[in-house]
């Protein structure tokens, strides 16, 4: 029961993280039609700027904060320098171009930082365990990133659904041509959206940064599995980038707790040994494709263009 | 009219290249520059492959390097199963590829544009992922091959030179094999659909048949680099198929020119050899490989033959 209840909170936890990855992309995806594969080396950056400062300032939130708004910097930096002159071009373009953003930021840190990993510790006031409910206990830490991602989650809904900076990505979405008509500085837009998308792969990254090892390379199996999101989402759609995370944090967090009991059921104890970890590792994809091969627009598509 | 014979200059010389090169390396005594060229020829065999349905059929697979992995394995399993003949080795590497695209391209076909990318995608990380999980052939760290195909005295893969030069024959064999499928009949109407399905369709084919079938196509030729690539490196691990692999051989494709055939080949040669360079002239090449890619995208459409098409013109 305790196992079950921890799994379930740690499989919330990871597709609340997986969420805020899901939703810059979408984000970007979705408004400027920008298929960008280096948002997982903004993950990266936001850890590693995360274990810098707070290395340098010695406390974890202002070095968090500094981390945080390095990321959203380097996100309009590469906006305005790079990804800007791809908008209306070939995702085939964007793949190409970003594939070789990635290349950069893996060999930039390990000049920078060296090729160890670094480890990001906690202050001791996020160590300890707190009790949910009598006899249940749950670190303290992830219990913050729960806290954190779902007011980041509320946030991100009332600013594109309530504000009017909001109203103008949803206009700008739909119809950019019109939107520039209208006197709206579409180019500013499009920049601050991109900071964004970028300050929330930041805030994963350093979020992430003390529960794994801070390493070159990290943000590319996430990225994967945020693509995987959204596209299960349906493109677009922060709605359906957010269930679709948490069911795929669960699936994935589950998936690998339980499945290797599941199997020792039907299966040798050698033979699900050795097959639980592969089953466990492709069951979110698994779960993609079938969603695709049902409904090849993802569960949530956003509206028709 | 000029610019296609600075292109086909360019492209006839590359390919005597390619042919001479053992003779380069034995008179120098440079034998790393063989070993070098052999993988970027096997590279490059991959590239075309991806580049038949990229380039002329408009489906964006981002899981190519799958089928590099599954020609391997079925190289490496075979072998270490005890059955060393590439005669059995090379045409199961083929079937298992073909099967492999098969449903994998029948069931990603359903979807198009960025899904179809995606869900390509998709099942080459669970071919990762299965490969991880073989246990009994290496799972993460991978399968040795003790011992190289035996084609029973025709080809002798262990010898360098002999085994280079079948590589180029692949290779050749492989862009005569897509020249022939571009040009013919099938070929017309996948192209036909790579610019308006809904027309083609309208018209009468069935568009999902013909475009599985290129897939396949392309898959098996794929299968084909992997069973070399296998051979090459005494080893195959699931890291062939991880899918900045797959980035790897779009790279080439797009870098060396879409759509026509002889530009996977400029492609792979030019980003490896580039890779090799750099990485000579210092540690961190990536640094400048990266926004090299991303020059490329800005100012060279069309890659590099698009570039030689554009100089031929002036």
């Amino acid at each position: 029961m305790l196992l079950v209840v921890e799994q379930f909170l740690n499989g919330l936890q990871f597709g609340l993280l997986l969420f805020l990855l899901a939703a810059g992309l979408t984000l970007v995806f979705g408004i400027m039609d920008l298929v960008n594969l280096a948002h997982g080396s903004l993950y990266m950056m936001g850890a590693y700027f995360a274990a810098t400062f707070v290395a340098w300032t010695g406390s974890f939130v202002l070095g968090a904060l500094m981390a945080l708004g390095a990321t959203l910097l380097l996100g309009i930096v590469l906006e305005v320098t790079a990804l800007r002159h791809l908008y209306g071009r070939d995702h085939l373009d964007h793949v190409l171009a970003t594939f070789g953003l990635i290349l950069f930021f893996n060999e930039a840190v390990r000049l920078i930082w060296g090729p160890a990993g670094l480890a990001l510790p906690l202050p001791a006031w996020l160590t300890v365990p707190v009790q949910l409910l009598p006899g249940i206990y749950y670190p303290a830490y992830r219990l913050a990133i729960i806290v954190v991602a779902l007011l980041v989650a509320l946030l991100l809904y009332l600013g594109v659904m309530r504000t009017r900076i909001g109203m103008l990505i949803r206009a700008g979405a739909s119809n950019r041509e019109m939107i520039g008509a209208l006197g709206i500085n579409i180019k500013l837009l499009y920049t601050l959206v991109f900071g964004l998308g970028a300050a929330l792969a930041g805030l994963a990254g350093l979020m992430q940064a003390p529960i794994l090892t801070v390493q070159i390379g990290m943000g590319e199996n996430i990225l994967i599995l945020a693509f995987v999101i959204i596209v299960i989402g349906g493109i677009g759609s922060i709605r359906g980038a957010f269930l679709a995370a948490i069911f795929v944090g669960m699936i994935d967090t589950l998936g690998r707790a339980f499945l290797p009991n599941l199997l020792r059921q039907v299966l040798s104890s050698t033979a699900a040994s050795t097959a639980a970890p592969a089953l466990s590792s492709m069951l979110i994809y698994l779960l993609m494709a079938i969603v695709l091969v049902v409904r090849p627009e993802g569960l949530f598509p956003a509206n028709r263009r | 009219m000029k610019g296609l014979s600075v292109s086909k200059a360019v492209t006839a010389l590359m390919l005597a290249g390619l042919v001479l090169l053992p003779l380069y390396s034995s008179l120098s005594g440079n034998i790393f520059i063989l070993t070098l060229f052999t993988r970027i020829v096997i590279l490059a065999l991959a590239a075309a492959s991806l580049n038949l349905i990229m380039g002329y059929g408009g489906m964006m697979s981002f899981g190519h390097a799958a089928y590099l992995g599954i020609g391997g394995y079925a190289v490496g399993i075979l072998a270490q199963e005890g059955v060393g003949s590439g005669f059995v080795q090379f045409p199961v590497a083929l079937a298992a590829s073909a099967l492999f695209a098969l449903v994998i391209g029948a069931l990603s076909l359903r979807t198009r544009g960025v899904y179809f990318i995606m869900i390509t995608l998709a099942f080459a990380q669970m071919a990762y992922y299965v490969a991880s999980g073989l246990a009994r052939y290496g799972g993460d760290d991978g399968l040795t091959v003790y011992k190289r195909s035996d084609f029973s005295g025709l080809v002798n893969l262990s010898d360098r030179v002999q085994f280079y030069y079948l590589c180029v024959a692949c290779l050749l064999g492989v862009i005569f094999l897509i020249w022939r499928v571009v040009n013919s009949r099938f070929g017309l109407v996948v192209q036909g659909l790579r610019s308006n399905e809904q027309r083609m369709q309208a018209i009468g084919f069935p568009a999902k048949r013909y475009q599985l079938v290129c897939f396949v196509i392309s898959g098996t030729m794929c299968g084909l680099a992997g069973a070399l690539l296998a051979n090459n490196t005494d080893f195959v691990s699931p890291a062939v198929m991880y899918w900045t692999r797959s980035g790897d051989l779009m790279v080439m494709v797009i870098l060396g020119g879409m759509g026509t055939l002889f530009g996977p080949v400029m492609g792979a040669v030019v980003y490896l050899v580039l890779e090799e360079l750099l990485s000579q002239v210092t540690e961190y090449w990536a640094l400048i490989m990266g926004p090299l890619l991303l020059l490329v995208v800005l100012f060279g459409r069309g890659g590099i033959m698009g570039l030689l098409g554009r100089v031929g013109r002036g």
